[in-house]
């Protein structure tokens, strides 16, 4: 009764509600307005030529006469090391996220769906590796990866990569998987399927929802990683990723803005297309994985 | 060159899935020759095996390892005791460091879990809130060292009286008669805010979605009968959703201060922890590179794990409970 009541008055105040409810959209748009600035002001000034950028502030490119160009990005992909760091970056970021999903989800099934001693307490000691600081692991691995001959090599970013996604993986996917429902697999087991059947053939695409999520999740992390680059790949410009040359830039040129910002915005393209198609999963990635630091 | 990538890319995309399922059908091939009864106990292993090797060789062994290492000297060839410990807690740097690591705790986790709260408040009042949310979100999706460029770019500084190129300096000087511009980054009294800042810019979101999940969990009719019984939308602010959003509103700032405690890249890109910007973990990546001082660079990352271990433990015991 009071739900119809109330309905009521919303249709018939709806205008006077719109302009009572003015100092919200105002604040609202306020906050949109400033926390979009910053990258503005980057995306228009990476198409100014360098004088007029070290010279005037963005916002007056919009007065006449228009000055824009596509100058900086090509100097930027020709002259500096950006085009290789782009295709390292993926070289890097792709199977950093397929491994982990892969490995993590073998062990997820087993935690859910196979009973052996030492499960609950092995699931822990997972917990607890979700907050593990990464520092605590750069100088061991660094020294293994020296005798291994895995320094600034693909492999061995790919592993280390690998390793510091899983805990966070299998937690999210040993939650997704445990949900599914055991009746799923009874009668698969009694077609005579095996478990590698039962994982390629009903786990994994039951899982795809959850596996969205991670891969998002963990590809944005290693497309964006800068300290796991940094030290095991030891500035080798062959195979930096993105993140490395752009910050060795910003460190040598300092004042190069017009490099600088269409590099950065180079760098930024792929994860903001990503996100803004997959922002569902991310979100939810977000949500399942809030335990993690 | 162009071949070389091609062919790394291949590897990366076909290659790596390949050798995965490969390696399960083999097990599962090989596993099913032995008795049942074996198998059962047999097969967990295997499924779990490659996980576990990989966080044994890349988290759990360099974790002892390195808490060692603390104990020894630069290139690890004697033990030193608690030297190394002496000179974290001793250390000028170090202390400016454990400062301004002090300085992110407070002023970053308060202002990302804040604002994360009143916006997600204020756009769940609003029909376009998934438009408005995804702006504030947006920078959760770009990598620190992008934010960094950005950043530095907003604080650009040109002295008084030429045209400023920096958005902020712009801004100030434009509404502020007679505002004098500031070298954001390069002032000592203000520049761990300007990083700060930045940090905010980034994580704020992230408190937003977590937070504003939260509040949907809300049952309506709570917030209705408040409503009708004449309470305003203030007191059902402090009196109803705060209390109820309780442990979302701790998980965040958890989360939050873990990531103050590692906070690194955007140090790293803007200031490198110069004029008083120091902190812990660019501290320890400067020992650990420059400096080639691997028991101090050991003793900076266990300050760092024994500074994390109580968010560790709560989670343990909470997941202990939940599944028990």
């Amino acid at each position: 009764m009071g739900n119809i009541l109330m309905n009521k008055a919303n249709k018939r105040g709806s205008i006077v509600n719109y302009i009572r409810k003015g100092p919200l959209h105002l604040i609202i748009l306020v906050i949109c307005a400033l926390w979009f600035l910053p990258t503005f002001g980057l995306l228009v000034s990476s198409f100014r030529p360098p004088n007029l950028i070290m010279t005037t502030g963005w916002w007056k490119s919009f007065k006449t006469p228009f000055t824009f160009t596509l100058a900086n990005y090509k100097n930027v992909l020709t002259a500096g090391n950006m085009a290789r760091s782009f295709f390292n970056s993926l070289i890097i970021a792709i199977p950093s996220t397929v491994m982990p999903i892969m490995i993590a989800a073998f062990a997820a099934y087993a935690f859910s769906w196979m009973k052996f001693p030492g499960r609950d307490a092995l699931f822990l000691v997972l917990i607890g590796l979700l907050v593990v600081p990464i520092q605590m692991t750069l100088i061991p691995v660094l020294r293994l990866f020296n005798r291994l001959h895995l320094t600034g090599t693909f492999l061995g970013i790919w592993l280390a990569h690998t390793a510091y996604g899983l805990p966070f993986a299998v937690y999210l996917l040993r939650n997704f998987i445990g949900e599914l429902p055991g009746s799923l697999f009874e009668s698969a087991f009694l077609d005579g399927a095996n478990h590698f059947d039962i994982f390629f053939r009903l786990v994994l695409p039951t899982s795809m929802p959850a596996i969205s999520s991670l891969a998002t999740f963990q590809f944005l992390w290693v497309w964006n990683d800068l300290l796991v680059a940094l030290i095991y790949l030891g500035g080798t410009p062959r195979v930096a990723p993105m993140t490395v040359t752009i910050s060795n830039l910003v460190n040598s040129y300092g004042g190069g803005w017009e490099l600088l910002t269409a590099a950065a915005f180079i760098s930024m393209f792929l994860p903001i297309v990503l996100f803004f198609s997959l922002q569902r999963y991310f979100v939810r990635g977000i949500l399942a994985g809030s335990i993690k630091g | 060159m162009y071949m070389r990538i091609v062919a790394l890319m291949l590897a990366a995309i076909v290659g790596v899935p390949l050798v995965l399922v490969a390696y399960s059908y083999l097990v599962e091939k090989l596993i099913s020759r032995i008795r049942p009864n074996i198998q059962k106990r047999l097969r967990p292993w295997f499924w779990i095996i490659p996980a576990f090797l990989l966080l044994l060789i890349f988290l759990i062994y360099p974790v002892v390892n390195t808490f060692i290492l603390s104990f020894k000297n630069a290139d690890s060839s004697k033990f030193v005791g608690i030297k190394n410990y002496i000179y974290v807690f001793t250390n000028h740097t170090m202390l400016i460091a454990m400062r301004n690591n002090l300085l992110w705790l407070i002023i970053f986790t308060s202002f990302t879990v804040t604002l994360g709260l009143l916006i997600a408040v204020l756009t769940d009042r609003v029909k376009y809130e998934s438009v408005a949310k995804a702006f504030i979100f947006m920078p959760m999706a770009i990598s620190f060292v992008a934010a960094g460029v950005i950043w530095k770019f907003m604080y650009e500084y040109r002295p008084k009286g030429t045209p400023q190129i920096g958005t902020l300096n712009a801004v100030l000087t434009g509404l502020i008669p007679g505002f004098k511009p500031k070298a954001w980054l390069f002032d000592p009294s203000i520049n761990n805010f300007a990083l700060i800042m930045v940090g905010i810019w980034m994580w704020t979101g992230f408190c937003m979605v977590i937070l504003s999940a939260g509040l949907k969990g809300i049952p309506d009719s709570i917030l209705e009968a408040a409503r009708i019984d004449g309470a305003g939308e203030w007191r059902i602010f402090w009196r109803i959703i705060i209390p109820l959003m309780k442990s979302t509103i701790t998980v965040v700032a958890t989360t939050m201060v873990i990531n103050v405690l590692k906070v690194f890249d955007i140090v790293y890109v803007m200031t490198n922890g110069n004029l008083n910007t120091e902190v812990i973990a660019n501290r320890m990546y400067k020992e650990m590179f420059s400096f080639r001082n691997f028991g101090r660079a050991s003793a900076i990352a266990t300050i760092l794990l024994i500074a994390i271990t109580p968010v560790m433990l709560i989670n343990i015991k909470r997941f202990g409970q939940k599944s028990g």
